[in-house]
Parts: structure tokens; C-alpha cells; sequence
């Protein structure tokens, strides 16, 4: 059996019904991802190179890098189908519920691409399909509510709380803890309880394990950072896995992939929403961030101890971005282990900078990409200085799905990167 | 077994047993003080009280509303300890409620508002300080619903330490293995989910839960029904089916949530919820085939 931990975070707890369904998919996970049993993770890689379109490209971002002066390298993830790196979890996940013999899907989102990747995959391998979106998540992330039912499946809102990704989390595991004899849960990032970080870290890990080979072949070395922006922190996961052994710390070195610690290391950042405002409204139970791992106290939700942002009572507070994707008031637990033993350094953007940047790179490289990636961007432009020469950014998805927000929220401001919005109005 | 439990006792002596349940703080404290009287005097062997937390994932609606509606009354762990204080009733008292609410009472863990001081070190969380001050207030159990047996390790000591019952709950998926450690583990009464799903009150009784009990027989702990139990006739059906006790939630919320006179329709409730329990205790035998 493999660990549930990473440190002292993971770990299950759920509701006793939903035990046995766990030590099912461990045994699934262990059998088909790693063992690749039945042929499972070739049959994988088959699908999400024709159907998903893999490998993505590894771009030099050229005007970015001239304007921090140094080699800005993009990871196209936006580029997978469905426009995010979504797809490589929901694709890996509703296989292995096919081959595991389940007979339906069920799957929560929160901008709406863990969803609409989930609706795809379970359209393309033939498995009905319910997703759980909170209401404000659905009036606001409206191209993908369509796009999922478009692949045919169930989309039913969430009116509980501020109708965010958290209670969409809560309703999922709701109608699991009904329906677990026949159904799978595609959790949507590496949250929850065992087995889900890790197997959810290793269907996305093919991003960090392409970027880390295109980056040697094209610089001739590892970059001096990575930079991902965090939610749950599945992509965050999936770029930094293959990078965590890059360092000349002796805890991360991988001695059993035959890397040594290299004389430099490769410096990750988690890149969180800051929001409108670090601080807290601990009367209104609000957050007005989703920074997480820069902000948050130990604690357990959704079935795994983890940082979460929550009251000094235990209360899990409602947390804020503009961007929907971000907006959750916990993280992975292992991006928790990682961050608290030094291996990641969680950094924070605010609301405005992400807008910025989200109009900066689709004006200078032609690349409109997701705001939750706007929020990886947004951390290069403010700390490009302490970044290095070298620097691998994911962009973890595209932004067409954003651009109502967007439009909105720039109309609010007086953005330095943003086009003159008025001229959508005539 | 353990013939310093309370719980267990109070099972034994009362048998067939009626556990109710309500939300504490809903609609207010004071409220739930006159509610858990009236149970008590309508018969509860055993009182279940309810502090709230925000993600109640194992609820269904009727417990989710409750749990709203004693958040925005401003139900805090220290309020829901003071009410359990000021309590004068006859049935011993367990508190249901999620995991995260158990580690953070007193670990000291504020959130940090700015980014400066990100680095500080803090408390770990820790389940002893709140089981502590459970048994301070003379509470003689605690009921955990999203931690299996295998996270419980860190509560079962502190509940050892203090004498507290930590009930487990067993669902109709558990099985092998699993139930052995459960039912190892299990103190006070073996909590026996009627059925999948979330809490709420039901028209009839599942069938899964005369298989559940029959799986139970062999373990020498009490065991008690819960998930869908509304009415006295479901209560007989329960215990005629082999069960010590029946767990009654949602149907007592409803009450609280849409009666004129609560107090009242929640004492004849507990009533007819402990006949119906007794008249299964006294059915004959049913003919073997």
C-alpha cells in the first residue's frame, strides 16, 4: 500500500461509506498507474497524444524576455484540448473508472475547465456524466457551463454558500457517498483523500516531465525557476514534480531516478490569489483571497489535512479571486509539504496584477491565457529580478472562457497594460 | 465490555434505546436547551447534540439548514460547551461534529493576515484540548463523521485518557476486514448507517439494514440504526430487526424548523419514536422458515 501522507498532511477523512470505494481506486491506481497493468497508462498516453493532443510546446516567450531580460520560456498547456491542462487528469481518471468497471461519472468544477475536460473524456470513452457547479461559479464561467453540455453532460448548480468550487466539492461527495458502488468521482485537483493527490500529481505530472526535457534540449540546462499558479494546485503539481528532485537540498534529491542533487537548484513558485486584500474579515468569515498556502493554518477539509484558510474556530471561510479557477479556500497536500519544508515558496498576486498581466501577454505574445495563469505572469512581472536567467512558466490554460470577467472587471479599473475597452460598446 | 461506559449503560438499561439528534445553536442555544429537555423528558436515552461546521459533507439538507441557521446564531465551540454545561437532563450527551472543528478548538491556530509573518511557526492542531473540555462538561461521548478508524488513532487516546465513548460509525459498504477494526475499536454503540447517502428523514426503512445487523451479530458492542428513521413504526421495524437502538435526526429538525410548538411536538415525537421501539422489543419471535 503506498502512504497516504505527505509529511504530515493527506491522509482520509470521509465519511465511512466512502472507505471501501477508497481502498478500491488505491488498489486501481497501484495496479493500472503504476504498474501499468492491462497496458492502462500505455493505452493513456495514446489517448491524450491523439485525442489530447500531446506533447505541448515549450515556447520562447521572445518580447516577455526582452522585457525582463532574460529567457522567458511559456509551457503551453492551453494549447491541450479543451484549452487547459485539465484534460490530462480527466482523461487518466474516467479510464481508469472504465477500466475499474464504473458505470457513471460524476465531477465538481469551479472555472469550469475540470468540468468541461471531465464532460469530454467521459463523451469520448462513452460514460455518463454529472458535474457539480456552484451557482455563482455557472453565471460566471458561462462558455464552459454550454461547452460541458454540449459533451453531453449533467450540469446541476449549486445554490449552497457563495455557490463557489467548495460547495460544489461538498454536493460532489454528497452524491458519491449515495451512488459509490457504481459511480467515480473525478476529483478535479490534487486534493482530497488518498489515493487523489497522488494519482491526480501523476496524470499531470507529464507537464513538468516534457517542460524539463524541452528546457534542457532547447537551453541546454534546467531553468533557474518555475513558476505555476496554485488553486488545488494541480498544475502546479504536474509542472513541479519532475523539478522537485532539482535541488541541492538532500530530502528532495531522487536517488532512485539516478539524478544527483545538482550544483544549483531549481527554484519552484506556487503562485496563489491574493485577491483584493490579504487581510482577513474574520467577522464575515471571508477571505477576500484564496492564499492558501501563503496565509492558511493546518487543518481538514475535504477529506485531507491540509492548509486552508478557516477561522481560529475551525469554520472554513469563503475565499475570493477574480478568477474562478483559483477560488478555493484550501490546497493539495502535498504542495502544503513541499511549501512547509522549504521546497516550494508560495508567492501571492493580487486581483489587478493578474488583469494586467492577463492583458500583457495577449498583446505581446498573441497568447490570451486563463486568469488563473494571468496569476503566474503577473508574479514574473513583479519578481523577475529574483527569478534568474532562465525561467519556465505554465500556462495552464487558456482565457476564452475569461473574457466576461475580464471585459467587467477591466471596466472597474485603470489598467497600465489593458486596450480601451469602450470600443466593445460601439 | 467496557462497563464504565456510560453510553453503554445507559443502552443496556434503558433497551430498546431512542438517540436523538439535534443541531446546537439552532435556532439559538437557549432554544436548544428547552428542545433537548423536552426529548429528555419525552423519553431520549441518549442525546446527540450537533456543533455545527461549515462543510457538513455527510448531511443531507434538513442537518445542512440546521447547521446554517446555528452559524449565522453565532454557535461557537465555547457557547455549544456553555450550553452543554447549563444542561440538567437524565440521558447522557455525545457531540456529533466534524474533524476540523475537534482539531482547531485551542490550538491557538489565528489566521495570519498579512504575508510578513508566513514563516512563523504555529501550533499543530491537536483533538486533546477539545475532548478535554468535552469531558469538563460532562459529555460522555463523541461522534465523528468523516473520521474512518484509520485517522481516529490521536481521538481514540484522547478519548481513552478522559473517558470519553467514540462512537464509529459502520455503512453498509463496510465490510471484511474493515469492519473488524472498526468493531474493535467502536465504544458506547456501534452507529449502523441505515443506508447510503447523506442524513435525512425517509418514508420507509432500507433494506440494507436488516443485512447490516445481521453482520453485527457476532460483535459484542450495542448497536443503533440511524439514516431515515422518522417515525415509531420505522423505530419497531429497526429493533425487531435485531437492532439496541434507534438514532432519530432529521425528523426531530423538521419539528424545530416548522413547528408553532416545538417543544411540545418534540416531547410527543420522542414519545412515539420510544414506543415504536418498545412494541419491536416485545414482538414474538418471527417463525423461522
Amino acid at each position: 500500500m503506498s502512504e497516504s501522507t505527505f509529511g504530515s498532511y493527506g491522509g482520509q477523512y470521509v465519511p465511512e461509506a466512502l472507505m471501501p470505494a477508497l481502498e478500491e481506486l488505491e488498489d486501481a491506481y497501484e495496479r493500472y498507474v503504476l504498474e501499468n497493468e492491462d497496458g492502462f497508462m500505455d493505452e493513456f498516453r495514446e489517448r491524450m497524444r491523439d485525442f489530447g493532443g500531446r506533447p505541448t510546446p515549450l515556447q520562447r516567450a521572445d518580447r516577455l524576455s526582452e522585457r525582463y531580460d532574460c529567457e522567458i520560456y511559456l509551457k503551453r498547456e492551453d494549447l491541450v484540448h479543451g484549452g487547459a491542462h485539465k484534460l490530462n487528469n480527466a482523461l487518466g481518471q474516467v479510464l481508469l473508472a472504465k477500466y475499474m468497471g464504473k458505470e457513471r461519472i460524476i465531477a465538481e468544477t469551479g472555472a469550469g475547465q475540470h468540468g468541461t475536460a471531465t464532460a469530454m473524456a467521459a463523451a469520448h470513452l462513452d460514460m455518463p456524466c454529472e458535474i457539480y457547479m456552484g451557482r455563482t461559479d455557472v453565471n460566471r464561467q458561462r462558455p464552459n457551463v454550454y461547452r460541458m453540455r454540449m459533451n453531453g453532460a449533467e450540469v446541476n448548480p449549486v445554490e449552497a454558500g457563495r455557490g463557489t468550487l467548495k460547495e460544489a466539492i461538498n454536493e460532489t461527495m454528497r452524491d458519491w457517498a449515495t451512488t459509490v458502488e457504481t459511480t467515480h468521482y473525478v476529483i478535479g485537483s490534487v486534493v482530497g483523500p488518498h489515493p487523489f493527490p497522488k494519482m491526480v500529481r501523476d496524470f499531470q505530472s507529464v507537464i513538468g516531465e516534457e517542460a524539463r526535457e524541452q528546457i534542457k534540449e532547447r537551453a541546454g540546462r534546467l531553468p533557474d525557476s518555475v513558476v505555476a499558479c496554485a488553486g488545488g494546485g494541480s498544475n502546479t503539481m504536474g509542472t513541479f514534480h519532475a523539478f522537485v528532485p532539482d535541488c541541492v537540498d538532500p530530502r528532495f534529491a531522487d536517488e532512485s531516478s539516478g539524478r544527483r542533487p545538482r550544483d544549483e537548484d531549481v527554484d519552484l513558485y506556487a503562485v496563489e490569489a491574493g485577491g483584493s486584500s490579504l487581510e482577513i474579515d474574520e467577522l464575515e468569515g471571508v477571505a477576500p483571497n484564496s492564499a492558501t498556502l501563503s496565509t492558511g493554518t493546518d487543518g481538514v477539509l475535504h477529506g485531507a489535512m491540509t492548509k486552508l484558510l478557516q477561522s481560529g474556530e475551525g469554520q472554513i471561510m469563503e475565499s475570493h479571486s477574480v478568477s474562478a479557477g483559483l477560488d478555493y479556500a484550501g490546497v493539495g497536500p502535498e504542495l502544503s509539504h513541499l511549501v512547509e519544508s522549504g521546497r516550494v515558496t508560495p508567492v501571492n498576486v493580487d486581483d489587478e496584477a493578474a488583469l494586467n498581466a492577463f492583458h500583457r501577454l495577449s498583446r505581446l505574445e498573441g497568447i490570451i491565457p486563463a486568469l488563473e495563469s494571468a496569476h503566474a505572469l503577473g508574479h514574473v512581472e513583479e519578481a523577475h529580478e529574483d527569478l534568474g536567467d532562465l525561467v519556465v512558466v505554465n500556462v495552464s490554460g487558456r482565457g476564452d472562457k475569461d473574457l466576461e470577467t475580464v471585459l467587467e472587471e477591466t471596466e472597474k479599473r485603470d489598467l497600465e497594460a489593458a486596450p480601451d475597452v469602450e470600443v466593445f460598446d460601439s | 465490555m467496557s462497563t464504565d461506559s456510560e453510553i453503554e449503560r445507559a443502552i443496556h438499561e434503558n433497551h430498546p434505546a431512542l438517540i436523538t439528534y439535534l443541531t446546537a445553536g439552532d435556532p439559538s442555544l437557549e432554544e436548544t436547551k428547552a428542545y433537548v429537555e423536552a426529548l429528555d423528558r419525552g423519553g431520549a436515552d441518549l442525546i446527540e447534540l450537533g456543533l455545527p461546521f461549515s462543510e457538513p459533507i455527510a448531511e443531507g439538507p434538513t442537518i445542512q439548514a440546521a447547521i446554517n441557521r446555528a452559524l449565522e446564531a453565532g454557535t461557537t465551540p465555547e457557547r455549544f460547551f456553555e450550553l452543554v454545561d447549563d444542561l440538567e437532563v437524565e440521558a447522557p450527551l455525545l457531540v456529533m461534529t466534524y474533524y476540523n472543528m475537534i482539531l482547531q478548538y485551542g490550538s491557538g491556530a489565528e489566521p495570519r493576515p498579512t504575508e510578513s509573518d508566513a514563516t512563523e511557526s504555529r501550533n499543530r492542531p491537536d483533538p486533546e484540548p477539545f475532548v478535554e473540555r468535552a469531558a469538563e462538561a460532562g459529555l460522555a461521548g463523541i461522534i465523528v463523521p468523516d473520521l474512518p478508524a484509520e485517522e481516529a488513532g490521536p481521538l481514540r487516546t484522547a478519548c481513552d485518557d478522559h473517558g470519553l465513548d467514540l462512537v464509529f460509525i459502520v455503512a453498509p459498504t463496510t465490510n471484511g476486514e474493515r469492519l473488524d477494526r472498526i468493531m474493535s475499536r467502536a465504544s458506547g454503540f456501534a452507529y449502523v448507517q441505515a443506508r447510503l447517502g447523506t442524513t435525512g428523514a425517509r418514508a420507509d426503512v432500507s433494506s440494507a439494514t436488516h443485512d447490516s445487523l445481521a453482520r453485527l451479530e457476532e460483535y459484542d458492542v450495542p448497536k443503533a440504526v440511524g439514516f431515515g428513521v422518522s417515525e415509531g413504526e420505522h423505530a419497531r421495524e429497526i429493533v425487531e430487526a435485531g437492532a439496541d437502538g434507534v438514532i432519530v435526526g432529521s425528523a426531530l429538525i423538521d419539528i424545530v424548523a416548522e413547528s408553532e410548538t416545538p417543544v411540545a411536538d418534540l416531547e410527543a415525537k420522542a414519545r412515539e419514536l420510544k414506543g415504536g421501539a418498545e412494541r419491536g422489543a416485545n414482538a414474538p419471535e418471527p417463525e423461522q422458515p
